[in-house]
């Protein structure tokens, strides 16, 4: 896909060939466009090995990492590439992540001590099942696939989205923290938990297996419980 | 110069139609609708006996015509399909658990609230028949 802002009126799509190779992956094929071909392709990549979340883009259809994601898979082609599906696309294929990157601030992304402890008093301790009850969430590499994948973000852009739904409740989940109830307000409203219709795609494409779905949906009945709490027993905390 | 212009694309009215993630997910929540009206027929049968004998059996009647046996066919599988489809993302809603120390997995949640399924069906379906026969 080609999307200059200055030219075009809207994308459109440029055929190009490129030399095949078995471990030829995505990226190193955008990148042999951009070299050899045409310079004025545009996009965005980092690290090569699926950890910089830099390289997310639909292919074929599929949002995935374009650094880990190779020819292979479409020999003998053809591979079409698009901009990662339900962002704003700024040029070719890149787009804006500033609406993510909002809603990740916004959930305050970082641990809040239950209980402030000095240098002095030492670190912070943890069980190995304390640590089981949120590890696989903190896998995320915000490279937003997720929200390619959910259709649900596609409709309404104001949901708040798998990714940060799933670092809120890394946060949330974990025992050092103490800031649940503060992030959890954003989780109650309708934007936030209940946009989501439980269609788990998010999950299928996440490419370091944190499964959002699922932090989704387990929190939905925290959060269900906690509006009946508070209808039965206004002004009570759950 | 700033030539900044952001092009928002709309979701095409056939997103779910090329992807099979997306084409399974849309049938589990349309065969919801068939979910419904089959309630609908079942508030019709409480309502005919209401009315008094003739009129449920003549539900009764159209329950047993042909056409409503293909219907019911049809529904079984609708139904069979709905069931799967929820208890294969129940995993998803369901925090952590843990059985003697161990993660239970996945499947074995599907699994486990498929059998549950079936033994409810199999006490109600009993049940029935022991109190009519």
């Amino acid at each position: 896909m080609r999307y200059l802002p200055e030219s075009d009126p809207e994308p459109r799509h440029q055929v190009y060939e490129v030399p095949y190779s078995d471990t030829g992956s995505v990226l190193e094929a955008l990148q042999y466009i951009k070299d050899e071909l045409d310079p004025t392709l545009s996009f965005r990549w980092s690290c090569r090995m699926a950890i910089c979340g830099s390289c997310g883009m639909n292919i074929n259809g599929v949002p995935r990492l374009a650094c880990r994601t190779f020819l292979r898979e479409y020999f003998p082609g053809p591979v079409r590439i698009d901009a990662l599906a339900h962002f704003p696309v700024e040029r070719d294929l890149v787009i804006s992540a500033a609406d993510f990157i909002s809603k990740l601030e916004s959930i305050k992304p970082y641990i809040i001590p239950r209980v402030e402890r000095s240098v002095a008093e030492g670190e912070y301790l943890q069980t190995p099942l304390e640590l089981e009850k949120f590890n696989q969430f903190t896998k995320c590499i915000n490279c937003m696939l997720c929200y390619a994948a959910c259709p649900q973000y596609g409709i309404d852009p104001a949901f708040l989205g798998p990714g940060v739904i799933a670092l809120a409740h890394r946060y949330n989940a974990d025992s050092r923290d103490g800031a649940a109830e503060e992030r959890m307000g954003q989780l109650h409203a309708e934007e936030g938990l209940w946009s989501c219709t439980a269609v788990g795609y998010c999950s299928e494409v996440c490419p370091k297996d944190v499964d959002p779905a699922n932090a989704v949906n387990q929190n939905k009945m925290a959060s269900a419980l906690d509006y009946f709490i508070r209808f039965v027993k206004p002004g009570e905390k759950s | 110069m700033n030539v900044r212009r952001p092009y928002v694309r709309r979701m095409e009215p056939g997103w779910w139609w090329n992807n099979a993630f997306l084409l399974r997910y849309m049938i589990r929540e349309m065969t919801s609708v068939l979910v419904a009206a089959y309630a609908f027929v079942l508030l019709a049968g409480v309502f005919a006996l209401n009315r008094g004998e003739a009129a449920y059996r003549q539900w009764l009647d159209v329950m047993a015509s042909p056409w409503s046996v293909a219907f019911h066919g049809l529904l079984l599988a609708v139904f069979l399909y709905h069931s799967w489809s929820w208890f294969e993302i129940m995993p998803k809603t369901l925090p952590q658990i843990r059985l003697g120390g161990r993660l239970v997995p996945a499947a074995a949640i599907t699994w486990g609230g498929l059998a549950a399924t079936v033994a409810c069906c199999g006490i109600l379906l009993g049940g029935t028949l022991w109190l009519t026969r």
